[in-house]
């Protein structure tokens, strides 16, 4: 298994995939603690990135993820449009023009990928916010990246596990930033929909290398 | 040419409007609106905004974007084209520093000065402005101003948006501190604060290397009435 072009371009059918599937259940969180729109805004934004992957098939994992982070950011509308294209940016930037990604340099687009996020959102963890998944995923990724001869799909599962158990981890946080922060304590006992479909972006690279 | 600017809402219409009323006070100026989403919904669009920086002129481009992600997208785009040095976010509100800009453009600020004028319209002002008073209370000598006027506003309407607007987007071109009756004169709403009628005296005092030339271009506008009966 390689993370190659055609992996990330798997990667990112299946991110359309469960954005389509689970747009209700981001609806209803968004709606809970937000303005109820993102789950509209995550699967119109990534079923632009498909109609755009049917018109030019990139040649590289960089190029795909770079055409994903315009598309996004041109798509998406709300908060979520920046920030997660700003993520796939400096991801682009991190893995540069090469063929195949090793474990170790897809530990770094991810942690690009949180930076761009935090630079952009000026987030921090505990936040409740996409933060809180990134941030276990970037960490549990390279603990394994850095482990002797890493496979590069236990990296994958890795993040996304981390991702999964931090968003969970929002439930009981009190909201500092973005729109739910309006609510205050209020916004306790709902999960950030920012940090769930962080976790499923991040499931989706497990099943493109499954 | 001036430098260009950039105006980004979540409306279409907020966008275009903003620009259609600084236009009318900076007419050389080109504002280019990049609101709304691609679709034409409520929200922001990179693609517009980075359209818009693509026609953007030679002199460099301000851009001024509305609520919270308005100013993510503005982030996003300038990194995207790779942060070209003279194109900068001005952290100010819309319509305000909007018009505060497009004017300190027209009088050929270039995109510092231009981010200046847009930014001051935020609050009181830059601080401190040292009076002759207070240099003289702690017995320190050549601190007052470099040059001081004073000038009793003409015309009818005396200091309302327009003319406030073209006293702080002149001396934002200017390399000069600038006070007027004792507030920033680069703060268009600082200068809207003073509710100066006709017949009120504008007392400005100047210090920098443009002093001369900041109270002689304030004194022109009020003596010619801004151009209003």
């Amino acid at each position: 298994m390689v993370l190659d072009v055609n992996w990330t371009v798997k990667w990112l059918t299946l991110c359309a995939q469960a954005m389509a599937e689970h747009r209700l259940e981001l609806i209803e969180l968004d709606r809970a603690i937000g303005d109820s729109d993102h789950g509209e805004n995550m699967d119109r934004g990534f079923q632009a990135v498909l109609a755009k992957l049917d018109e030019d098939m990139p040649e590289t994992p960089g190029a795909a993820l770079k055409m994903t982070a315009m598309t996004l950011m041109s798509k998406v509308g709300g908060a979520a449009g920046p920030l997660y294209g700003t993520a796939f940016l400096r991801a682009a930037t991190a893995v540069g023009d090469a063929i195949e990604v090793e474990p170790a340099a897809w530990a770094g687009a991810l942690a690009a990928a949180r930076d761009g996020i935090v630079a952009r959102g000026k987030a921090e963890p505990g936040d409740k916010t996409m933060v809180d998944a990134w941030t276990p995923a970037v960490d549990a990724a390279r603990v394994v990246a850095d482990g002797g001869s890493p496979d590069v799909l236990d990296v994958l599962v890795a993040a996304a596990e981390a991702a999964e158990a931090g968003a969970v981890a929002t439930d009981p946080l009190v909201a500092r930033k973005g729109r739910a922060s309006y609510l205050g304590e209020r916004s306790a006992g709902h999960r950030d929909p920012g940090a769930v479909s962080t976790a499923l972006i991040l499931r989706a690279a497990v099943g493109a290398a499954a | 040419m001036t430098v260009t600017i950039v105006v980004v809402s979540h409306s279409e219409k907020i966008a275009d409007g903003a620009t259609e009323l600084a236009a009318q006070m900076a007419p050389d100026v080109l504002i280019l609106p990049a609101g709304g989403t691609d679709d034409g919904r409520i929200g922001t669009s990179l693609e517009k905004v980075l359209a818009a920086l693509g026609k953007a002129g030679e002199d460099g481009a301000v851009v001024i974007a509305d609520l919270g992600s308005a100013v993510m997208t503005a982030e996003s785009a300038l990194e995207f084209a790779g942060d070209p040095p003279d194109v900068v976010l001005a952290d100010a509100p819309l319509v305000e520093g909007l018009v505060a800009a497009a004017v300190a453009a027209q009088g050929g600020a270039d995109v510092r000065g231009v981010r200046r004028a847009a930014e001051a319209v935020r609050g009181p002002g830059r601080r401190p402005l040292p009076s002759a008073s207070d240099a003289v209370a702690e017995g320190v000598t050549g601190a007052g101003p470099d040059y001081t006027g004073d000038f009793e506003l003409v015309n009818q309407a005396g200091m309302h948006a327009r003319p406030a607007a073209k006293i702080a987007g002149g001396l934002a071109s200017l390399d000069a501190e600038v006070a007027v009756n004792g507030v920033d004169g680069t703060s268009m709403t600082a200068l809207m604060t003073l509710a100066a009628g006709k017949g009120s005296v504008l007392h400005v005092e100047a210090w920098g290397v443009d002093a001369e030339r900041a109270v002689n271009y304030v004194g022109g506008l009020v003596q010619a009435g801004f151009g209003e009966p």
